[in-house]
């Protein structure tokens, strides 16, 4: 029998952005919060040799420990699924902070297109452009609805940024002014204005000066050192939960954090949850929190999962379409590359930062005409100087051997003389791709992984190949001496790294048939429970999801503190 | 951040090229100022430096000799794989007017201490039963570990040079190697156990870890790898060069950050 505590108000299930969040805004308002952690404690004094490719990018020190738990895969229904072994498309993050931890800090809004996509592709192409098979479906809000709080998330962050010309509008600029201005992002600039396109400079979490916010934590500006993705930042300059959220809901005094506490089972009872079921990993006992709401923030696999696990909503059945736990699961197709070589000039490509770089969007969303073309949505353009670190990065122009004299020979004359520009395309969802229990494959508790049905398809294809090519225009504008794209993306596969953009498996919607919560992330079937995350995402866009998570966070703080006082579905 | 002001002062120019850390901390007073800030970077403000770490640089201390380098013994392998393994590495990766070779670099002291410990055993790999053969995106799904793998792969090139060859690995030509190993890398080589070329994206794979990570590892001696591809290391800011043309700056490991401890 699990040991049982007192009742709190509220329960979290992971302490990432969402949890974090959460946390800081209910404690303010008085609330008394438990924060569930299943990893380790992480602070700042941790990242004093964070310049570690090695042990942090290659080795994947911030990472869940996978021989623990981890996810099956198969490409389509009649291919028995097998479990991701080791790590490739994406890394799943772990410990106080989870993937806010090891983030580029590339925070963008989604487009207003986004919110409403099924609507407005059949009122601008009708509904034959929706092919068959894509469960297109509008997120139950608007762009308009959400923007006070992708303003008040920006805020939190003190996000650098400048005008995207593209964009949805803002209500307020940008809290502090963009990153620094390399020479390749300048060359970027100059040849995507002489193709007539739209360059602004990426909206970057990690500071362009010292910022205060409005909860009053101050932080420093970055130092452009070139460890951001897969690393935590030793300065507290890219914005994680544990440098902002996370102390502001401690000072209150009412919330509580568990690390090495791993939540399995959401306990409900009569249409009401009564709190989760949690084993402290350190010592095996299992404990019984129970809470007057339950919050569910951890990442988009296991907030599938626990649902599925623990019995709420019903699970998607891809036969008839019905069901909405593991429903429109999505990724994103971020093959559509080009790289450019330069004889004649050398850039500093080992400096950077997570999100130092130029984007556009000329090709993201519906901001162009689809009519001759076999896919809907795009993706955002962009040149990145993240830190060019040697061990995973090594490019040679094609014909290059892959060792040898040669290889070397190359991969050292190029390592500062490279350009990418990419594509991060959208991915749409589809009736065959979905999230459920695996039948055989088990965590160390005993409990099933998760399952992903999931393969590219005609859209993906047609869309990585489109942003290649454009991709490619531009390094070419640049100057490049050599240019290698992407011809054909092939299958999806779990082995080479892409992006840990997955998204859906609890989406929101304005609909129970076809969506597992509503616009503040509280679900149809418990009125007590939110579900909050990337898991929400019907559809994922061609941008990071992280500044649309923040965004639905504090929707979902507010539906929290409302259900608090009214009870009930906050849906209108 | 009151006990030692006298670096302070955003009069130097370059910081990148500071040796300590600590140094750029205080000077970089500009980017922390008047900011509660705690963290790594607070905890060091307020240290004082102890004598200099084993950097070879002078410093406040008297200058250290540099001792043998104890690092570089088995852990792993036995002599004769040892052999194998830094003779391929060093033809994945080969001498050349630029510089070093995987095998003065270190890479196979690297990998052999690798594999003695996590990497070796896959200990954050999920390794639990069962196995099934799966589609080629579905990535490895073999049982054995990674030191298994070196074991049977490296047993495999010596039978296979002995038997075109008549001469193990380690004694062919560069040329013959060369060989050896695009028969691995192209999966001519028929083996029931392991694949021939997943083993040999590992050796290739490990080869360019030994040339790239921090020399803490045993790898990159003297940060050669670094220094051949102008890649400066653990460099705490790039503020001052970020809007620069290439600029060369000169490397530094991790171990700078021992110097203030």
């Amino acid at each position: 029998m699990a040991r049982k505590l007192p009742k709190t108000d509220v329960v979290i299930v992971g302490v990432g952005w969402a949890g974090g969040i959460i946390a800081s805004e209910l404690t303010k308002q008085g609330l008394g919060v438990v924060g569930l952690e299943r990893g380790k404690e992480r602070k700042t004094e941790d990242y004093f040799m964070v310049h570690d490719e090695l042990r942090y990018g290659v080795r994947y020190d911030l990472m869940q420990d996978l021989s623990k738990e981890t996810i099956t895969f198969r490409s389509k229904e009649q291919v028995r699924a097998l479990p991701m072994r080791q790590y490739g498309s994406f890394l799943l993050g772990d410990g106080l902070g989870g993937s806010g931890v090891h983030w580029n800090g590339q925070t963008f809004r989604f487009l207003p297109y986004d919110f409403q996509i099924r609507t407005k592709t059949i009122e601008r192409y009708g509904k034959a452009k929706i092919p068959d098979g894509m469960t297109l479906q509008d997120w139950g809000i608007t762009y308009d609805e959400l923007e006070p709080y992708y303003d008040k998330f920006e805020k939190l962050i003190g996000l650098s940024g400048e005008e995207n010309p593209l964009g949805g509008k803002r209500s307020n600029p940008y809290p502090t002014p963009p990153m620094k201005k390399t020479p390749a992002m300048q060359k970027f600039i100059e040849a995507a204005k002489k193709l007539n396109l739209n360059p602004y400079m990426q909206p970057s979490a990690n500071l362009s000066e010292n910022y205060t916010n409005p909860d009053g934590v101050s932080r420093a500006a970055c130092q452009y050192c070139g460890y951001c993705e897969r690393f935590g930042c030793e300065y507290g300059a890219k914005a994680d939960p544990v440098v902002t959220v996370i102390p502001v809901a401690k000072k209150t005094g009412k919330f509580e954090i568990r690390t090495h506490s791993h939540v399995r089972r959401i306990l409900h009872t009569g249409g009401k949850a009564t709190g989760v079921l949690y084993t402290d990993v350190t010592t095996g006992e299992e404990i019984e929190q129970p809470a007057d709401i339950v919050v569910v923030t951890s990442y988009v696999f296991n907030n599938a999962r626990l649902m599925l696990m623990s019995g709420i909503g019903k699970p998607y059945d891809p036969a008839t379409g019905k069901g909405v736990i593991g429903r429109n699961y999505a990724y994103q197709v971020i093959k559509g590359n080009a790289a450019g070589f330069f004889e004649n000039e050398e850039f500093n490509n080992f400096a950077g930062a997570g999100a130092l770089g130029v984007n556009l969007d000329n090709y993201n969303g519906d901001n162009f005409d689809h009519s001759d073309l076999k896919f809907i949505h795009g993706g955002s353009i962009s040149i990145g100087q993240t830190g060019q670190r040697p061990i995973l990065n090594n490019p040679v122009p094609s014909g290059t051997p892959a060792w040898g004299a040669e290889f070397k020979k190359n991969s050292l004359k190029y390592a500062n003389r490279v350009l990418s520009v990419g594509g991060q395309g959208s991915s749409m969802p589809f009736r065959h791709h979905f999230l459920d229990l695996d039948p055989t494959y088990k965590d160390t508790f005993g409990d099933p992984l998760v399952r992903i049905t999931f393969d590219f398809e005609e859209q993906d294809r047609e869309l990585a190949v489109f942003l290649a090519n454009k991709s490619a225009e531009i390094v070419k504008e640049m100057g490049a001496s050599h240019v290698d794209q992407l011809k054909e993306l092939g299958p999806y596969d779990i082995v080479t790294y892409q992006s840990t953009h997955n998204t859906g498996g609890v989406v929101m919607g304005d609909s129970p048939e076809t969506s597992a919560v509503n616009s503040y992330s509280q679900s149809w079937d418990v009125d007590n429970l939110f579900v909050v995350g990337a898991s929400s995402f019907p559809m994922n866009s061609g941008y990071n999801p992280t500044g649309t998570v923040g965004a639905l966070a504090y929707r979902a703080a507010e539906g929290i503190l409302e259900y608090r006082k009214k009870g009930g579905s906050l849906a209108k | 951040m009151d006990t030692d002001k006298q670096g302070s002062g955003a009069d130097r120019k370059d910081p990148v090229q500071e040796p300590s850390r600590r140094r750029f901390l205080i000077r970089s007073g500009y980017a922390l100022g008047g900011l509660v800030v705690g963290g790594a970077v607070g905890a060091l403000i307020n240290r004082k430096p102890k004598a200099e770490a084993n950097t070879g640089k002078e410093g406040e201390g008297t200058a250290a000799k540099v001792p043998a380098n104890f690092n570089r013994a088995l852990m792993f392998f036995t002599q004769s794989q040892f052999a194998i393994v830094q003779a391929a590495m060093e033809r994945i990766y080969p001498e050349d007017d630029h510089g070093p070779g995987a095998a003065s670099l270190g890479s196979a002291f690297f990998i052999d201490h690798q594999l003695a410990g996590d990497y070796g055993f896959n200990s954050r790999d999920y390794m639990s039963p069962p196995f099934y053969k799966g589609e080629k995106v579905q990535g490895y799904q073999g049982r054995l570990l990674r030191r298994d793998m070196y074991l049977i792969g490296l047993q495999e090139m010596e039978n296979y040079s002995q038997t075109k060859y008549q001469k193990g690995f380690a004694s062919l030509e560069p040329a013959q190697q060369d060989e050896v190993l695009a028969a691995f890398q192209a999966d001519e080589v028929k083996l029931t156990t392991i694949s021939a070329s997943g083993f040999f994206n590992m050796l290739r794979a490990n080869t360019i870890e030994g040339a790239y990570s921090d020399p803490l590892y045993g790898g990159n001696a003297d940060m050669a790898g670094w220094k051949m591809r102008n890649y400066p290391g653990n460099q705490m800011s790039y503020t001052n060069i970020i809007e620069k043309e290439f600029t060369k700056i000169a490397p530094q490991s991790l171990q700078e950050h021992m110097a203030i401890h």
